[in-house]
């Protein structure tokens, strides 16, 4: 059967922002922040119609500045933060804030989809995270699978986590740590663990990968030089508690596991330049993808560290009412790790990518060139996976 | 008369002719079959047995013209006139031989019947004479038998005389040690005082011989016991013993035990010696620690290398010599005495039943393979301390000396396991040997790599820049350039490797005796020298060269560059050439018959190859990566909203462009120039020309106008469809140009992401252009494909202007004013 063609989506500007609309589990749908100098940048809200293999986009105006960094509530669908950047007396600062989008927005679009570019509705802001002490935020992160209280923000070589008040309209810091000590020590990239009852951080500086326990605010492991250059993202297995991915302009994707931090588990190295993103899948962490500078996206089959059992592919409880599948399955080589396919349509740098919340199959990448390309997992695959 | 044509010819040669006929009428054939068969069918054929008158005159009659007729009328009627008068001659010639027979017949009839009268004259006298004989040995029966009786009891006297006498007789040969003698006397007395023991009298005398041989055994027990008579003394000894009744089994293991206790003290000595050798063998180690001069030149190298063999108190030849000398000649000895003594002596009478050759064949095989172990053990030992892998030809001469001399046990002893046994530590030696060797190899390519190393580290006057460009005025001992230290490496490690093949094809040779063992012509050659040195040299040399890329992929690149590119240039030699040539001389040195499946050639090279493709392509990448961290840090670090106006290229520019050129001389060094792109400019100016006036207005003019957000990225695109997909860390060419490529994309690359993070304000722009520019006017000559540069450097200026605030792009003449000021 053939695998459905990938849907491309052309914005008017250039962007670096991506994510899946997180609290959304019915409509599969991306959120994309643009970036321009010169005029007023946006968020593109797509979404995608799996049926018809359509895309429906709203726009909405992000008048603060030029987003480097987006990301979604996990319990309110409209509500979001970005990091942008301001120019300010010839100074650019990087400020964290968080928004509503106006209600309205969905049905405006669905009425006439040509007015929405041109009146587009602004963004509500709820409140700043306020960095002026801090210097520029790289990235903002929603504490996973909570209620949309607590977020963190990563700005220099601080990493402060703001308790969400009023609904979200007061940020303040509740606790806060700073990486000192000698190097380059401007954090690049977090990610929250969705384990041990969310109280664990990742974050990357330089070539070094750090993880921190919230409840204390303190460093728990290090791991030094996890790549010969600059890491860039990182990512934590959903299912596994101790895997973690990471990427970096070594070209390389290598999976750590944080209990053993002197070698990685297993390394990749199929990019021919840097690394910009690493996203685990959210249901079938065996499922990798990344996003390149050398404008390709891999989706890439890691069985062998997964939490699926190596081997062989069904679970226990299918066992019983799958009996004949299992039959069948026996006939069929286990998967190895392997890439299971190179997606070329960027022609640019891509520096996101991201799967989507609502359907496992599917995942978004956005080069920079403002070029956003919907793909699937293909079929043969995803039912191998399965039955 | 096959043709009837030709008349008869003269007398004898007629005869003869007549002959044959008649002959062959007769059926006597002379001529064989074939003239039968020839003449056999054709009924015209006159002298054919087929002939058939009618039809042959029907013929006649038919072919032949009247005159013709005639003619053959009257040849005919003349030759059987002529058959007629030979048949007549014939007749008579018989019958006279005839009548001459019947006369001789005649003749012998009478001579017989007077030879009849003589014989029968001749048997009646032989019957008288018979007759007178049988009377005379009548008359002398009596007598005879009366004769016969009287010799009959004198030898019973003499034997009993000898009987009486035997106990002082044996005393007097006991006196005299006359052995021997008393033994045989005992001997032949022996049965019949048995028999007549019953006798006082002889048992009296029994008795006294047995007191009298129990004492000589005793005498002669001891002298056995002794030990310090010669050989032929004890072989003596054994014999009488043996003759005594002794059981044969106790003098075997006396025998035995007495040999062994001078074997074991051959054996102490040879032990003494090797307990004494470790001491002096520490020695040796010292002596080869590096003295450390300058580790290149060759003579120097000689002390470094481990191929210096460590001065022991004695060398394995003179200890092998002494075993064997000592050792394996003594036990060749003590094995020929003893199967004198025990084996192959003549068995007789009730001895031979006993089987003692087996019993002492049995023993002698336990007692010689626990010496032989022993002293196996003993050199086994030795030969383990042989680390040093210096003069090899002492080794083989003593392992051949070893070997050699445990054949003569082997011809001593034919069903013994102690020369196989010997063989096998032979050739187990050589194995470890081609061990020794293949360690001592690859320590030595350590070294000389380290040494390389150091040569390449010490004073830097640049490797590129001073030190290739002639250097002249500096004396011999600078740094030697990368190509000569390529060679000598290369030649040092060529030369190693064959003076080891030499090494080790002296155990092939052909004066050595275990040259010709199986091992040694088929497997020693294949798996030992071709697969288990030479190959797995090469294989160490790219593995080796494989970890440089992977220990110093991750950690920051520890092994420098020039080596790097050094090993990559070794590896690729290696696949062209050196490692056919090494192989095809180890197949020729050992005429190495494959019969085990070897490593083919083509799977070396290709390891080869691809251990070269991977140091050049991680030396794109570590120098790539030095290049790109200047770029990088240069943009990360600077405030470029708030600079000041371009006035000059930055110095990182200038740094990249010096470093970019020193890398090109160093790859130039050891690689070829390389396929340029067809359109290379033959000066910068053009290029830069086509550069600065088309391409960029077209690029980025739409992009201030702020109309349009469109186009931009439109063109981009559209110019991004037709130009190719460019792979940053791609695989290069052996060649300088795409090595350089490689370099040079790497670290434009990371410009142009750097850039892309940053935000420009106006005279941030201006500098990155001034930088491009520069950049542009100097790298495009290094690459294959100069679009390329273009391209990535319209990419850099394009998105610095993306991310400018006030976009307001600096004139062209300015730019080139500077970039050429600068």
């Amino acid at each position: 059967m053939e695998d459905d063609a990938p849907v491309i989506y052309g914005l008017e500007f250039q962007a670096r922002a991506l994510t899946a609309q997180t609290a959304e589990t019915d409509a599969i749908r991306f959120l994309v922040g643009t970036q321009s100098l010169k005029f007023d940048n946006q968020i593109h809200i797509i979404d995608f119609d799996d049926e018809n293999n359509m895309i429906n986009k709203s726009v909405l105006l992000h008048d603060a500045g030029e987003i480097w960094h987006i990301s979604g509530s996990p319990a309110e669908k409209a509500v979001l933060t970005t990091c942008y950047s301001k120019t300010s007396e010839s100074r650019v600062l990087t400020c964290a804030a968080v928004w509503r989008m106006p209600p309205e927005w969905e049905s405006g679009s669905h009425e006439s989809p040509d007015d929405s570019s041109n009146n587009p509705q602004t963004l509500e802001l709820l409140c700043h995270l306020d960095n002026t002490t801090h210097g520029s935020v790289a990235c903002v992160l929603w504490e996973p699978m909570g209620d949309g209280k607590r977020v963190i923000s990563l700005a220099e070589n601080h990493v402060l986590l703001w308790d969400l008040q009023e609904s979200s309209t007061k940020a303040t810091i509740s606790s806060s740590a700073t990486l000192e000590g000698k190097g380059q020590l401007k954090f690049t990239a977090g990610k929250w663990s969705p384990h041990h009852n969310s109280t664990q951080l990742a974050t990357a500086n330089d070539t070094a990968i750090r993880g921190w326990d919230l409840r204390s605010m303190s460093q728990i492991y290090c791991i030094e030089s996890a790549h010969g250059q600059l890491v860039r993202d990182l990512d934590f297995n959903p299912n596994k508690q101790y895997y973690l991915a990471s990427c970096g302009d070594d070209c390389k994707v290598k999976f750590w596991d944080v209990r053993h931090i002197n070698e990685p588990v297993k390394c990749l190295e199929e990019h021919s330049h840097w690394v910009w993103s690493v996203r685990y899948n959210h249901s079938h962490d065996q499922l990798l993808l990344t996003g390149s500078s050398d404008s390709r996206v891999i989706l890439s089959n890691m069985v062998s560290i997964s939490s699926e059992p190596f081997g062989h592919l069904v679970d226990d409880d299918e066992l019983s009412d799958n009996e004949e599948s299992q039959q069948e399955d026996k006939g069929k080589e286990p998967l190895q790790d392997s890439i299971i396919a190179t997606y070329e349509e960027h022609e640019d740098s891509v520096y996101a990518v991201e799967w989507s919340a609502a359907d496992p199959w599917l995942f978004a990448s956005l080069s920079y060139d403002g070029r956003l390309v919907i793909n699937r997992v293909p079929r043969a695959l995803k039912y191998r996976i399965l039955l | 008369m096959s043709s009837a044509t030709t008349p008869p010819d003269s007398d004898p040669t007629g005869r003869r002719r007549v002959h044959s006929m008649l002959q062959l009428y007769y059926g006597l054939n002379e001529e064989g079959k074939v003239v039968e068969q020839a003449e056999s069918l054709d009924p015209c054929d006159i002298n054919g047995p087929h002939f058939d008158p009618e039809v042959y005159l029907n013929k006649l009659r038919k072919e032949c013209s009247l005159g013709e007729l005639m003619d053959h009328e009257s040849c005919t009627v003349k030759q059987i006139r002529s058959l007629d008068s030979d048949m007549q001659t014939l007749v008579y010639e018989n019958y006279n031989k005839f009548i001459s027979a019947t006369d001789t017949i005649r003749k012998m009839k009478n001579d017989f019947k007077k030879m009849e009268d003589e014989m029968d004259c001749l048997s009646a006298n032989m019957a008288a004479i018979t007759e007178f004989s049988a009377h005379i040995s009548g008359t002398l029966q009596d007598q005879h038998a009366q004769i016969t009786k009287l010799s009959g009891v004198h030898t019973l006297l003499r034997k009993l005389q000898f009987l009486f006498e035997l106990p002082a007789r044996l005393n007097k040969c006991l006196e005299l040690q006359a052995y021997a003698q008393a033994v045989s006397a005992h001997r032949r007395a022996r049965c019949v005082l048995q028999q007549y023991s019953h006798m006082p009298s002889f048992r009296g005398i029994q008795d006294d011989c047995h007191v009298i041989m129990e004492q000589l055994a005793q005498q002669l027990r001891q002298k056995f016991r002794d030990g310090g008579s010669s050989a032929k003394d004890l072989s003596e000894c054994v014999e009488l013993l043996l003759q005594l009744d002794e059981p044969a089994e106790e003098l075997c293991d006396k025998f035995l035990s007495h040999a062994q206790s001078r074997l074991a003290a051959d054996l102490q000595g040879l032990e003494a010696e090797l307990k004494d050798s470790p001491v002096t063998d520490t020695g040796g180690l010292v002596q080869k620690t590096n003295p450390g001069s300058n580790p290149v030149s060759p003579s120097s190298s000689s002390t470094t290398n481990p191929f210096l063999s460590p001065s022991a108190g004695t060398d394995i030849l003179e200890f092998i010599d002494r075993g064997c000398n000592e050792f394996v000649s003594n036990l060749c000895l003590v094995i020929a005495s003893y199967q004198e003594l025990f084996i192959n002596r003549p068995q007789e009478g009730e001895l031979a039943s006993k089987k003692i050759p087996e019993m002492a064949n049995g023993k002698l095989h336990v007692f010689v393979d626990t010496l032989a172990a022993r002293y196996f053990s003993l050199v086994e030992r030795r030969i383990q301390e042989e680390k040093g892998v210096g003069d090899n030809s002492l080794l083989v001469r003593a392992l051949d000396r070893f070997h050699r001399r445990l054949q003569a046990i082997s011809k001593l002893l034919p069903g013994s396991a102690v020369p196989s046994q010997g063989t096998e530590i032979v050739v187990r030696a050589a194995r470890e040997r081609i061990k020794q060797y293949l360690s001592a190899l690859q320590t030595f390519y350590h070294d000389s790599l380290t040494d390389v190393r150091q040569a390449l580290a010490a004073p830097r006057l640049s490797v590129g820049g001073t030190s290739a460009s002639g250097g002249g005025a500096t004396s011999k001992d600078a740094t030697p350039s990368l190509p000569e230290l390529l060679t000598s490496l290369s030649n040092f490690i060529l030369n190693q490797l064959k003076s080891v093949l030499a090494s080790v094809h002296l155990f092939t040779a052909k004066d050595i005796t275990f040259s010709n063992k199986p091992y040694f012509k088929g497997e020693f050659c294949s798996q030992g020298v071709r697969e288990g040195l030479v190959v797995s040299f090469i294989k160490f040399i790219c593995q080796s060269s494989r970890q440089y890329c992977e220990s110093a992929g991750d950690r920051g690149g520890s092994t420098p560059p020039a080596l790097l590119l050094l090993l990559s240039r070794l590896c690729l030699d290696y696949e062209t050439s050196t490692i056919s040539y090494i192989l095809t001389l180890t197949d020729e040195q050992f005429l190495v018959q494959h019969h085990t499946p070897v490593t083919p050639v083509t799977a070396l090279c290709a390891e080869a190859r691809e251990a070269a493709q991977k140091l050049l392509n991680h030396y794109v990448k570590v120098q790539g990566l030095i290049i790109s961290q200047m770029l990088r840090k240069s943009v990360e670090t600077r405030d470029w909203v708030n600079t000041i106006e371009p006035r000059n290229v930055r110095a990182v520019m200038k740094r990249v462009v010096e470093d970019t050129t020193s890398i090109d001389v160093q790859v130039g060094l050891l690689y070829e120039e390389g396929v340029r792109k067809a359109h290379s400019s033959d000066s910068s100016k053009r290029t830069f020309s086509v550069y600065s006036s088309s391409r960029p207005q077209i690029r980025y003019a739409p992009s201030y106008t702020p109309s349009a957000p469109m186009d931009t990225s439109l063109l981009s695109n559209i110019n991004k469809l037709f130009s190719e997909r460019i792979d940053i860390f791609s695989p290069v060419e052996f060649n300088k140009v795409s090595v350089l490529t490689g370099i040079i994309k790497i670290s434009l690359k990371t410009f142009l992401e750097c850039v892309r993070l940053r935000t420009f304000g106006r005279y941030g722009l201006q500098q990155i252009q001034v930088d491009c520019h520069y950049l542009q006017m100097y790298l495009w000559r290094f690459v294959s494909d100069e679009n390329l540069v273009h391209f990535l450097l319209d990419e850099i200026v394009g998105s610095a202007a993306h991310r400018c605030l006030d976009p307001s792009p600096m004139e062209q003449s300015v730019i080139e004013v500077i970039c050429e000021r600068g």
